[in-house]
């Protein structure tokens, strides 16, 4: 779980599936056929090598990936918490399983700058929802006593999924979306 | 797929909300992969197609692909800065200029910009939120992922 760079994939075939794919299927009949030629192999390979992703877990899901706020769910915090280390895989455990957490990771902390260790991330459709969601949370998992804060975003600069560019790619060639909304 | 109508402003119909909701996981991988979903929900394989075309073209998903495990094809890391409120915007834009960010929020905090940035390697990386440093004139706080602990299997979604 931890990452380090023995962790990557490596066979260079996979690497560009990962490139061809990362930013979506095509939309068309036949989808696996469209990336195949694109990587010069064949749909069969293009399915059993995504199959074997997924096996190994380097692909979590394979899917549908939906925009939260364009469908409603408009308020989103990150809520950090200040978690004893070695208590933290524990509660991170049990705050990764509650359904309401769309998120839920380990990170560091920076001396004087940032003191909370473990993050996760609440979706609802309204600020009220998440606060109530993250009461919730509390009170399930017991974390009464452990410091937090909430994080609520106001405006989004940019989403999209992950793209393991190469440094040759490395400027975005691509209008970002910007939303102006302020919550 | 240039459209004109667009479906944000009606109630989602039973097949949007079934290929929205049931597909996060599980997309079948299969050679027509349209049609194995027609066949689960009973629609045609055109009109399975392009309602996922038409919610895509209207942003209600951003993709239909792999959701990949933090680090495991590069390296990843939520950065952080505290970014004085007039001048909020022009350095979200330089931060969005890069490729490799690709989540970008405001964020009710001392700490006001939050960023995800994603490279091939962690070189790369940090060579990234050094030029950011560097061109903004403000510091940048690295909290790269050390354990996960979410089983991301999509976002059970509740219709109103």
């Amino acid at each position: 779980m931890i990452g380090n760079s023995e962790s990557l994939i490596s066979d260079p075939l996979d690497r560009e599936l990962v490139q061809a794919v990362q930013g979506g299927l095509p939309l068309v009949v036949n989808p696996y056929a469209a990336i195949a030629e694109q990587i010069g192999t064949d749909e069969t390979d293009v399915i059993r090598r995504l199959e074997r992703l997924l096996e190994s877990g380097d692909i979590r899901r394979f899917g549908v990936v939906v925009r939260h706020r364009e469908l409603g769910y408009r308020a989103n915090a990150m809520v950090v918490w200040d978690v004893n280390d070695k208590r933290v895989s524990e509660i991170g455990r049990l705050i990764g399983r509650q359904s309401c957490v769309t998120l839920c990771y380990r990170r560091p902390r920076r001396s004087g700058r940032w003191r909370y260790n473990l993050f996760c991330m609440i979706h609802g459709r309204s600020r009220e929802g998440v606060l109530n969601n993250l009461q919730l949370l509390i009170e399930n998992c017991g974390l009464e006593t452990i410091e937090h804060e909430v994080l609520f975003s106001r405006r989004r600069f940019k989403q999209r999924g992950a793209r393991y560019v190469t440094q040759k790619e490395s400027r975005d060639p691509l209008p970002c979306q910007t939303s102006l909304t302020v919550e | 797929m240039a459209q004109k109508e667009s479906i944000l402003d009606r109630p989602l119909n039973e097949l949007e909300r079934r290929l929205l909701n049931d597909f996060q996981e599980g997309f079948p991988l299969t050679s027509r992969p349209f049609r194995t979903i027609a066949e689960s929900v009973g629609c045609t394989e055109d009109e399975a197609m392009h309602t996922l075309q038409q919610l895509q073209s209207n942003q209600l998903i951003s993709r239909v692909g792999p959701v990949f495990r933090p680090n495991r094809v590069g390296a990843s890391t939520l950065a952080a800065m505290e970014v004085p409120a007039e001048r909020l915007q022009v350095v979200a834009d330089i931060v969005n200029g890069y490729g490799e960010v690709n989540h970008n929020y405001e964020r009710e905090h001392q700490l006001n910009l939050w960023f995800v940035v994603t490279a091939a390697n962690r070189e790369m990386l940090e060579s990234i939120l050094l030029e950011i440093e560097h061109t903004t004139g403000l510091e940048v706080i690295d909290l790269p992922m050390i354990e996960d602990f979410h089983i991301n299997l999509g976002f059970p979604l509740q219709w109103l």
